[in-house]
Parts: structure tokens; C-alpha cells; sequence
């Protein structure tokens, strides 16, 4: 499987690979092995297998992410909002050591788990299977994923969603995209929240955001909105709709992978 | 978020550890003196953290006196318009040539266990465990 397939080489790294065979013995009596693993195989392989549940029932996944405080459960909240006719959701929470997140979503009638993640800066796929058989998916059009807020780990572990959320709250400035490559590179969609201080803060350009995401070579979309006064939420509703559907429509096709650069997750 | 960063480095360096503890036991190894690691900068890993991290992780292991050395990968971009291959800042991933932002990353987001040195356990057999 994953150790052996390869999927991490391309022809950009495979320089990485020596030419001369796998063990070879030095004169000092010492052994040396040529690996070539993934550090985060296991994380890797565990999400795959939590994307495979997702698959079997039908639930689309989204992965939220941004730093501490952007504003994931008050957009959770006003989408629970607009779409509680609507769709069947579900929350998986990260929240570091309070249930407070967690609690927010139950008061709206939804199913939310909370991992305790204690110190952890990150959700990990582990953490998030664990979650999952607390949950009735069958029931479910899409889990959403509240990743600890923080703007460098949680990009690294695959959690087995089939889309990234990464926001960015205009008072964080509009150049995190340019200090933080990794976030923002495994954006599927940014949102600009709390549009409703721009106003305010007078300098945020959220132009010069979405510039900065395309320098990181990545072609998502940029969508700019309040949860607190609601403007631009219809977008963002509309962005969920529509990639439920085409989730839907990939299933048959067993296409639901996501691709970064050499990585496949 | 700087100060949770040690957190995330350990638990990479406990996933390194168990894939090294693997190999050893598989070689018959008694002990492992050099562990090679490849990390691209768009890895989500910092290298100076990982090199904290390691002996915390490694300590009472079979990797307990072995030297990590990290090897830095460049980044490197393909351009989906004029197809050169040109080496990048992990901040600024458009065409060296051409400027142009529809790029392929073709290295530097790399997390890899490269090589293993290790030593064979079989002279020691009488004080293995
Ligand atoms: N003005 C304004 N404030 C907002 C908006 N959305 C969220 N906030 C405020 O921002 C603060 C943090 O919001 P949360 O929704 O808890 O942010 P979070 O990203 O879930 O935070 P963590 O889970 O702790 O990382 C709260 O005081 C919210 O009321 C918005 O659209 N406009
Ligand atoms: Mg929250
Ligand atoms: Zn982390
Ligand atoms: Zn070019």
C-alpha cells in the first residue's frame, strides 16, 4: 500500500532515491537502509480510511481552518441557520480544552462531538475517527470539521475531508496567505470573515489577499462575508450546495482524493 | 501559534521513531547511529523544532544515541504554461520564466524517512532484549 506505491515521488524529488540498491554494509560493520517513508503515512492511511466512510455514506466533508478566534463556530452558527431545513449537518469540534464550541452547535439542535484534544495544536485523522462512530452518518449531507485554531499544523494532517475552508479575519491583515504558504496553499476556498470591521481597520484589501493566494499557485476561490451582519453568506451557502452535488456526482467515480503539489492525501 | 509548534514537531518525531523502530527490528539492528530525514519547506515542519524534538522522542528507543541529520529540500515549481522547472520561494510559487501563478509544486513539501544506519545486533545477541 502507501509504503510502497511510491505516491510521494515525483520526478522533482526522486533525485531523493539513491540509484544503488536498498541496504548497503559500511567498513565501520554498521548497516544502512534506504527507507524513503512518509512521516505521515500513518495519519495519511488512517484518513484515507475516514474518507472511505465518508464515501459509503454519502457525506461530504469540509475540513475548517484558520487561526485562533477567525470566526469558524460563529459561521457554523449562522450557517446552521440558513441550512437547518435543508441539510442534514453535523460538527466535529477541535476546541483545545473547553467544550465551549461544541455547545454552541448542540444549542442549535445539531449533533456536535468534541475532541479533547488537551495540548494538541492539531486534528489528526486518529482523533477524527475516534469522532466519527459517535456519529450516525447515514443521516448525514455534510460533517463539518472545526480544526484547532491555529495557522500552522492543522495543514499538515490529512483528516479525510474532501474540501479545506481556510479563513482569514480582516483584522488578521491581508497578508497571511504570504506568511503562512502552508495554510493557505491547502485552501479549497478562502473566506474573508468579519467584513463588517473592514470598514473599521480601513487598510484590509481583500484583492491583495487573493493575490496572494494565487502566488502560492492556488487557484481557489475568495469570498468575503460577516457571519455577524450576513453579508456574503449567500455565496458561501451556495459554495456548500454546489460542492455537495458535485461530491455526489464524483462518488461513482471513486474520485474524491485531494492532490497537493507532490503529496497525494 | 508559535509556542504549540514543539507539540506538533514531537508528535512528527514519535511517527519517525516508530517508522525507524520498525526498520531496526526488522534488520535485527541493536542499535541505530544515523537517521537521514528529507523536509521541504512546505512540509508544515520546522526544521530547528524537529532537531529539539528528536531526542525527547528517540530517549529509551532503540534510536536513543542515534544523530538526525535533516536534509532541506528545495522548492521547485512546474509551469503549466511555458513547462520550465524553476527553483521558488515557499511564499512565491510562480514560473521563474514567466511569471505565470499556474505552477505544479514538483518538490519541497517532502516529510520523508530517507536512510537508516544502524548497528547489527548479532554480536550483542547475549544482552538483547
Ligand atoms: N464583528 C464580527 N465579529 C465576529 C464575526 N464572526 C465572529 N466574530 C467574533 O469573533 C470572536 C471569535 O469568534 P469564534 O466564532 O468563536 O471564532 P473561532 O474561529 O471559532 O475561535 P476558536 O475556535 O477559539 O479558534 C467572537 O467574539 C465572535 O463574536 C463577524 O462576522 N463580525
Ligand atoms: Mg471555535
Ligand atoms: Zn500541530
Ligand atoms: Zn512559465
Amino acid at each position: 500500500m502507501c509504503e510502497s506505491c511510491g505516491c510521494n515521488l515525483t520526478h522533482g524529488n526522486e533525485h531523493l532515491v539513491a540509484a544503488d540498491g536498498h541496504l548497503a554494509r559500511t567498513s565501520s560493520g554498521t548497516e544502512s537502509i534506504e527507507v524513503l517513508k512518509g512521516l505521515l503515512d500513518a495519519n495519511d492511511h488512517q484518513a484515507r480510511h475516514n474518507r472511505e466512510h465518508f464515501n459509503q455514506h454519502r457525506v461530504f466533508a469540509v475540513n475548517l481552518m484558520s487561526s485562533p478566534g477567525a470566526g469558524k463556530t460563529s459561521l457554523l452558527e449562522a450557517t446552521i441557520d440558513a441550512l437547518a431545513g435543508d441539510l442534514n449537518m453535523a460538527v466535529i469540534e477541535g476546541d483545545l480544552e473547553t467544550e465551549n464550541d461544541a455547545m454552541r452547535i448542540r444549542d442549535k439542535g445539531i449533533a456536535a462531538i468534541q475532541i479533547s484534544t488537551g495540548s494538541a495544536c492539531h486534528l489528526d485523522a486518529h482523533m477524527v475517527h475516534s469522532a466519527l462512530h459517535e456519529l450516525t452518518l447515514d443521516e448525514l449531507d455534510v460533517l463539518f470539521i472545526e480544526n484547532v485554531g491555529n495557522l500552522v499544523c492543522p495543514a499538515s494532517f490529512d483528516l479525510g475531508q474532501h474540501r479545506n475552508v481556510t479563513l482569514l479575519s480582516s483584522p488578521e491583515g491581508d497578508d497571511k496567505p504570504a506568511k503562512y504558504p502552508v495554510m493557505f496553499r491547502a485552501a479549497d476556498l478562502l473566506l474573508i470573515t468579519k467584513s463588517d470591521l473592514m470598514e473599521v481597520l480601513g487598510d484590509f484589501d481583500p484583492e491583495r489577499a487573493g493575490a496572494y493566494l494565487r502566488r502560492l499557485a492556488n487557484p481557489a476561490p475568495v469570498l468575503v462575508l460577516s457571519a455577524r451582519s450576513g453579508f456574503g453568506m449567500q455565496a458561501w451557502l451556495d459554495w456548500i450546495r454546489e460542492e455537495i452535488n458535485l461530491h455526489r456526482r464524483r462518488l461513482p467515480q471513486e474520485k474524491t482524493d485531494r492532490h497537493i503539489g507532490s503529496r497525494t492525501v | 501559534m508559535k509556542y504549540w509548534q514543539p507539540m506538533h514537531e514531537l508528535a512528527i518525531c514519535q511517527a519517525l521513531i516508530a517508522q525507524v523502530a520498525a526498520v531496526a527490528r526488522s534488520e535485527h539492528a541493536s542499535s541505530v547511529t544515523d537517521v537521514y530525514v528529507s523536509v521541504g519547506p512546505l512540509s508544515g515542519v520546522e526544521c530547528p523544532l524537529v532537531r529539539s524534538a528528536f531526542p525527547f522522542a528517540a530517549a529509551g528507543t532503540v534510536a536513543g544515541e542515534a544523530t538526525l541529520h535533516l536534509r532541506q529540500t528545495p522548492v521547485r515549481v512546474s509551469c503549466e504554461d511555458c513547462g520550465a522547472e524553476t527553483e521558488v520561494a515557499a511564499n512565491r510559487l510562480i514560473c521563474g520564466r514567466c511569471s505565470n501563478w499556474r505552477t505544479q509544486l514538483i518538490s519541497g513539501d517532502e516529510l520523508l524517512l530517507q536512510r537508516v544506519v544502524m548497528r547489527s545486533g548479532r554480536p550483542r545477541r547475549n544482552n538483547d532484549v
